[in-house]
């Protein structure tokens, strides 16, 4: 039978690799954008559980919320990375150094 | 069941919501080289937009739209504020990107969109118009920060900024779900209700007290989670440096007062000693880095974390005087940089940016009005009577000495002294240095010098006259 914690572990799991790839990346800036989705689809994952748990439909209702968000998230998130490349020909994380102190 | 929503209520925001859409089609149809009718109507929209919000709000006690809006005091006099400062903001803006050939109506239309999310923000009473207020908010401010977009820095720091923030609404996410979990409600009302129970919502609820406030913390900018200040300030194009930091820390402190106070007010003997920890840690981080910036705009950025360490002071105190205090100091700070950032633009001109301690060389003998105003500034932000800056801090310290809290306001005075040296260096500079061979005259035109001027003057003169706005700060959390 699977129950309400085993949802909470995956989930913790999930958003777990999602924080970790944004931490430990230290290559691609497109591994970033995937990382942060993770997280957010983590998040839908504990909200669905829940909902179901507290036998509640708001957190369903949230859920489609989180995922329009996410996904205009994503297009800006795109866009300024089109526009990081354009000026600098790269979209390595280490590069982006260019202030300091 | 369903009972119609009090419409009545969502004045500001049903017109801040029309009148956008009519700028973006009313732009369509008259561009112009200057856009004139975008920018007029955008500022007529945000002054409607604050005397709708405090003619609306102002005394009401109403919750409405099925539980997600509330429209009370605070909700008035903070929209009001933000309204006014994008205000001023708009006004500096658009001298500046005329000048740098950047004059396009989307500023003032993404900065329509950023106060939307503010307002939205200001009433919420469920987490979810909280989150959607928030992400409307957030993503205005990534697109600003990108606005520049052929500038090597600006692209950087919009893309650091992205990544932090959504880091931190995922946080914030996380911690919401968990806190459903534990009350079975997104409601905040009922929250308080579930925080209020004796075993106060058991351990989901501790884990997702701490998730929102780590991600409550990332968007204030208080240290540890203080990364992407510096760097928005300094790589973001200086209109949109201001705009991020002025009106968004006042809507941090709606942000604040409804998810922690309101939905988690009841937990606060477990969230107090972490404002401590970020208050202590954001006042020496950001005026210790502050000491030894050159660059302007990324000294404001520390110093701006300086003061959110003031904020978290008030907000340790946890009493309704503190959040008043707090209210007051987050609006007098957001209208004092607001000035400091509007020196900064008016000495930069095309192809030039004012953005170095030593372009504000010998400003007194340039133009020793503007020096009037830089003097006030920096001596309201070290808090130096009879500037507000002052009397912001002194109600921050009085609430927390209140709440028997001496040793935290000992440490808050003792930032503030460190942090007058950097405050002072920029005088020394602007009072005391000869200013360079050649430096051409202002381009600012007559509307932004006189913005200028009366934005110095407000700064001083709400340090003399300060009690109209602090009785208002006060009523709004039922304070006589």
């Amino acid at each position: 039978m699977i129950e309400l914690w085993h949802y909470l572990v995956l989930a913790a799991i999930l958003f777990g690799i999602g924080v970790a790839g944004i931490f430990l990346n230290r290559k691609n800036i497109l591994v970033l954008l995937m990382s942060i989705e993770l997280m957010l689809l983590a998040v839908n994952f504990n909200f669905i559980a829940f909902s179901q748990a507290v036998n509640n439909l708001d957190g369903q209702i949230f859920v489609f919320f989180i995922l329009t968000v996410a996904a205009a998230e994503s297009a800006i998130g795109l866009a300024i990375l089109v526009v990081l490349f354009r000026n600098r020909g790269t979209i390595n994380v280490g590069d982006l150094n260019s202030m300091k102190g | 069941m369903t009972e119609m929503p009090a419409f009545s209520l969502a004045v500001p925001e049903i017109w801040l919501l029309s009148m956008a859409c009519v700028v973006l089609v009313v732009d369509l149809f008259f561009p112009g080289r200057e856009h004139a009718p975008a920018f007029y109507l955008s500022q007529l929209t945000l002054v409607g937009a604050g005397w709708l919000a405090l003619d609306a709000h102002w005394g009401m006690d109403e919750v409405t739209f099925s539980g997600t809006y509330i429209a009370d005091s605070l909700s008035g006099l903070l929209k009001a504020s933000v309204a006014g400062l994008a205000f001023v903001v708009f006004g500096y803006a658009r001298d500046y990107l005329r000048q740098f050939d950047l004059l396009q109506s989307e500023f003032f239309l993404i900065g329509l969109f950023a106060v939307l999310g503010m307002f939205v923000m200001a009433s919420a009473h469920n987490m979810l118009s909280l989150y959607l207020g928030l992400e409307l908010l957030s993503l205005s401010l990534y697109t600003l920060v990108a606005y520049d977009r052929d500038s090597w820095r600006g692209s950087e720091a919009a893309m650091k900024y992205f990544v932090l923030g959504a880091l931190s609404s995922g946080m914030m996410l996380y911690g919401m779900s968990m806190i459903y979990g534990a009350s079975g409600s997104l409601d905040l009302a009922e929250i308080a209700a579930a925080a209020a129970a004796p075993d106060q919502g058991g351990v989901l609820m501790a884990f997702g007290l701490v998730f929102v406030f780590v991600g409550v913390a990332f968007k204030f900018g208080a240290v540890p989670f203080h990364m992407w200040i510096p760097d928005v300030y300094q790589g973001a194009s200086t209109p949109s440096a201001l705009f991020v930091a002025t009106a968004p820390k006042v809507a941090a402190i709606a942000l604040f007062i409804r998810l922690m106070e309101g939905g988690l007010g009841n937990l606060f003997s477990h969230w107090q000693d972490m404002a401590i920890i970020l208050a202590v840690a954001s006042l020496v981080v950001g005026n210790l880095m502050a000491l030894v910036q050159t660059n302007i705009k990324r000294l404001l950025g520390y110093s701006a974390i300086s003061h959110i360490g003031f904020l978290f002071v008030g907000f340790a105190a946890g009493s309704p005087e503190g959040y008043a205090a707090v209210t007051f100091y987050a609006i007098t700070y957001a209208i004092t940089t607001a000035a400091a950032f509007g020196v900064v633009m008016l000495l930069s001109r095309r192809g030039f940016e004012a953005e170095s301690i030593d372009d504000m060389r010998g400003l007194m003998q340039r133009h020793g009005g503007f020096a009037v105003v830089m003097i006030i500034v920096m001596f309201s932000l070290t808090g130096i009577p009879p500037t507000v800056g002052f009397y912001a801090k002194w109600l921050v310290l009085q609430a927390a000495i209140n709440a028997g809290l001496v040793w935290l306001a000992v440490v808050a005075v003792f930032a503030a002294v460190v942090g007058a040296f950097y405050y002072l260096r920029i005088l020394k500079a602007v009072c005391f240095d000869s200013p360079d061979e050649q430096t051409p005259a202002l381009q600012a035109t007559a509307s932004m010098r006189v913005l200028l001027a009366v934005n110095g003057a407000v700064v001083l003169a709400a340090g003399i006259f300060p009690d109209t706005l602090v009785a208002a700060c006060r009523a709004a959390f039922g304070l006589a």
